[in-house]
């Protein structure tokens, strides 16, 4: 690996200085390379490594534990014959549209609304913030609470008098799903906010000011220039609460445990079922490479347009 | 790669040496009894052990019905280090044992003589391919109904014998303005109130037909479709908060007086003894209204692995403690459940206790001591899950009762 000098004929005192500051150089131009090495050789086992072990699983026979008795697509037929699989996959398009687009929504108005330069921005800012610094679990389970017609909203307003108030979503598997969207939203739209905050406040002043000039509205300003603008931003809390939808497991773990019944069953609860607890390992790995499918669809051609966009 | 191989290495010597601190004389012990009346019953075996110079060390992984446990389990066993003893349950100990990973205990078996005391429904399960694998701890039943007493003595006093009076006496509960059925929406929970009914609408016989042989007209005919209009009427007398809610919550709206009844396995009583209540006096027990005659049980039982060596002296120390009928006393009249072999003194159990150890003992004389589904004695896991589907999703709603005669053999084929 090393490739030696050969050693300077000249000065006898000048050769050993000379050979140290080649060390402290290969030293120094390795050492990005030695730092990075652990990480990626984990990450080249851990994350890499786990994904071809699973593809490999889901083509196996696998049930308690890992065979590697080879079953052909076997597992995928099984899957898609799920009736579960398909309430799973409803239930990640109904959570994920709503998710993603009520969280940009929301953090998009919040965030020109606190661009305004009003008072007590620094205090406004972590409130709104702040749910992200909360676990999933934790959310989850404040909004069980919260939800629960016996314990929560209902029944508090049962208690101020406001007998006919009806909230019980939570229980109700038709409507379950929507009370994960709720929490969903709860936590991630302060996240959204503060990225469009930073983008908002990335925007050059002074096309903002020569719009003003030339005399168009506020409301045509933000719909025309600064909106336009902010598509990077778009685009990246897209990706975030995308991947995030299609991973979230703990939130509704600790919402709703899956029910009522398997109401708001969803890809990842899925997952991990037929996984560990109905011993049908090879199932459940063919529905994480089918996850693993879907985020894949997301994220190759955003970072295609990514790098594209770095060339030019 | 000199670089990895050193690492390789290091791992290795680190991996020996943790081996070599193991060898000493101990038993490793993965399980989920976690709450406190479950964690007490385990000392006693501790100790019974320590005395023999057994160290104990406690591997547990909380969280219900042990789904957490199974996954600290695969890691185990997939790493080739299983603990030495594991608590499992019905089918999951043939899964395992078709791994090849069970330790074979057939002397120890034949020298306490476990054939002739353990009820054969039992060994099905304790046994691999004739070999015994498995040291059961106990035995539960899940075709109980608890009803608070105050609220019966309001309702007539007169404990129902079949569904139809059943029937009556929720509604009797409803006038109080208690929640009549106290239930907790979970799937396993749906399942142990599914199976209940079944064996009270069909008899023991339908219930083998149905649930034990799979049989496709069974599960979709004229008898299972009274299953599911009761288990809608059963619906009825919940109340609205029942979603998701841990058994032991609904025990305690009970407990309470805040609902009238609950049908649940008997590790209810647990809880009720743990407030202080006395059956008869606080509480009845009896059958699931129709099941008379009939056990339907769930067993706890430690699994051994096949650990070798030393380790396997500890492990039958361990196994032989287990059946130690003292221990069975001791652990069964606090998880209230009944001992796993049959010749051991009901003096020390209550009333609920000595009914279900004469229950069983009848029940496994008459053939009607029949493995629970929703726990894993009646199916293996993938069969299990596939119909506690369609169980609470009838019961949830999602789905008609036309559609759940036609999905529930549909998803047993597709899960075998």
């Amino acid at each position: 690996m090393t490739t030696i000098e050969p050693v300077p004929a000249l000065s006898p005192q000048g050769a050993p200085q000379r050979q140290g500051r080649t060390f402290a150089d290969g030293v120094r131009n390795a050492l990005p390379k030695i730092v990075l090495a652990p990480s990626f050789a984990v990450i080249l086992v851990f994350v890499y490594g786990f994904i071809l072990w699973t593809v490999y699983l889901s083509f196996t026979t696998s049930r308690i534990l890992p065979v590697y008795k080879w079953g052909g697509f076997d597992a995928y037929f099984r899957l898609w014959s799920q009736p579960n699989w398909y309430v799973a996959m409803q239930n990640l398009a109904i959570f994920g549209v709503l998710y993603i687009g009520i969280c940009i929504i929301l953090g998009l108005g919040i965030a020109i609304l606190m661009d305004q330069r009003i008072r007590a921005e620094g205090l406004l800012r972590p409130i709104f913030l702040y749910p992200m610094a909360l676990s999933f679990v934790v959310t989850g389970t404040a909004w069980k609470w919260f939800l629960n017609p016996g314990l929560g909203l209902e029944n508090t307003m049962h208690n101020l008098g406001w007998t006919s108030f009806k909230f019980d979503w939570l229980v109700n598997p038709k409507m379950a799903i929507y009370t994960v969207v709720i929490a969903g939203v709860w936590q991630a739209s302060g996240f959204v906010m503060a990225m469009f905050l930073a983008g908002l406040r990335g925007i050059d002043g002074e096309i903002i000011k020569a719009a003003q000039i030339d005399g168009a509205s506020t409301v045509s300003i933000y719909r025309r220039i600064i909106i336009p603008l902010l598509r990077p931003v778009f685009l990246s809390a897209f990706i975030v609460l995308a991947h995030m939808a299609i991973k979230s497991y703990d939130l509704v773990i600790a919402l709703t445990g899956g029910g009522p019944g398997n109401a708001t069953e969803l890809p990842s609860t899925f997952m991990y079922s037929y996984t560990f607890t109905r011993n049908q390992m090879n199932v459940g790995s063919a529905s994480a490479v089918m996850m693993l499918m879907g985020i894949t669809a997301i994220i190759v051609p955003y970072l295609y347009s990514e790098l594209r966009e770095r060339k030019q | 790669m000199r670089m990895i191989a050193k690492l390789a290495a290091g791992a290795a010597l680190i991996a020996m040496t943790a081996g070599a601190a193991k060898a000493a004389e101990q038993v490793e012990v993965l399980h989920w009894w976690t709450s406190g009346g479950e964690a007490a019953a385990l000392n006693v075996l501790k100790e019974n052990l320590q005395k023999q110079g057994v160290a104990w060390k406690d591997m547990p992984v909380a969280g219900g019905a042990g789904s957490a446990a199974m996954t600290a389990l695969r890691a185990r066993v997939t790493a080739g280090d299983p603990p030495t003893a594991v608590q499992l349950l019905g089918f999951d100990l043939k899964d395992w044992a078709e791994m090849g990973v069970a330790a074979n205990l057939d002397d120890l078996a034949k020298k306490e003589g476990w054939d002739k005391v353990i009820p054969a429904a039992l060994q099905n399960f304790s046994k691999f391919d004739g070999h015994w694998i498995a040291a059961p701890v106990n035995i539960h039943s899940t075709n109980w109904l608890w009803i608070n007493k105050a609220a019966l003595d309001k309702a007539g006093g007169k404990v129902p014998t079949n569904i139809a009076e059943l029937i009556t006496m929720l509604d009797a509960f409803k006038g109080q303005g208690l929640t009549a059925l106290a239930h907790g929406g979970v799937p396993w929970q749906d399942g142990t109130l599914w199976e209940a009914v079944v064996l009270s609408t069909g008899g023991p016989d339908f219930y083998k037909k149905a649930v034990l042989d799979l049989d496709p007209a069974a599960l979709s005919g004229d008898t299972m479709k009274k299953v599911f209009d009761t288990m809608s009427k059963l619906r009825t007398y919940f109340d609205p908060n029942f979603s998701g809610r841990e058994w032991n919550l609904s025990t305690a709206l009970v407990i309470e007086g805040k609902a009238g009844a609950q049908e649940m396995g008997d590790w209810s009583k647990g809880e009720w003894l743990r407030a202080n209540k006395k059956p008869g006096t606080d509480f009845v027990c009896i059958r699931f209204p129709g099941t008379q005659g009939s056990v339907l049980f769930n067993a706890d039982q430690f699994m051994m692995f096949n650990v070798g060596g030393d380790a396997e002296k500890a492990q039958l120390k361990m196994a032989s403690a287990v059946e130690d009928p003292a221990f069975q006393i001791a652990f069964n009249t606090v998880k209230g459940s009944v001992p796993a072999r049959t010749d051991v003194s009901n003096e020390k159990f209550d009333d609920c206790g000595k009914k279900g150890m004469a229950d069983l003992t009848e029940a496994s004389s008459k053939g009607t001591l029949m493995g629970s589904l929703a726990h894993g004695y009646a199916q293996p896991a993938a069969i299990k899950e596939a119909m506690l589907d369609v169980i609470t999703q009838h019961l949830n709603g999602q789905l008609t009762t036309e559609a759940a005669l036609k999905r529930l053999p549909e998803a047993v084929k597709a899960a075998k």
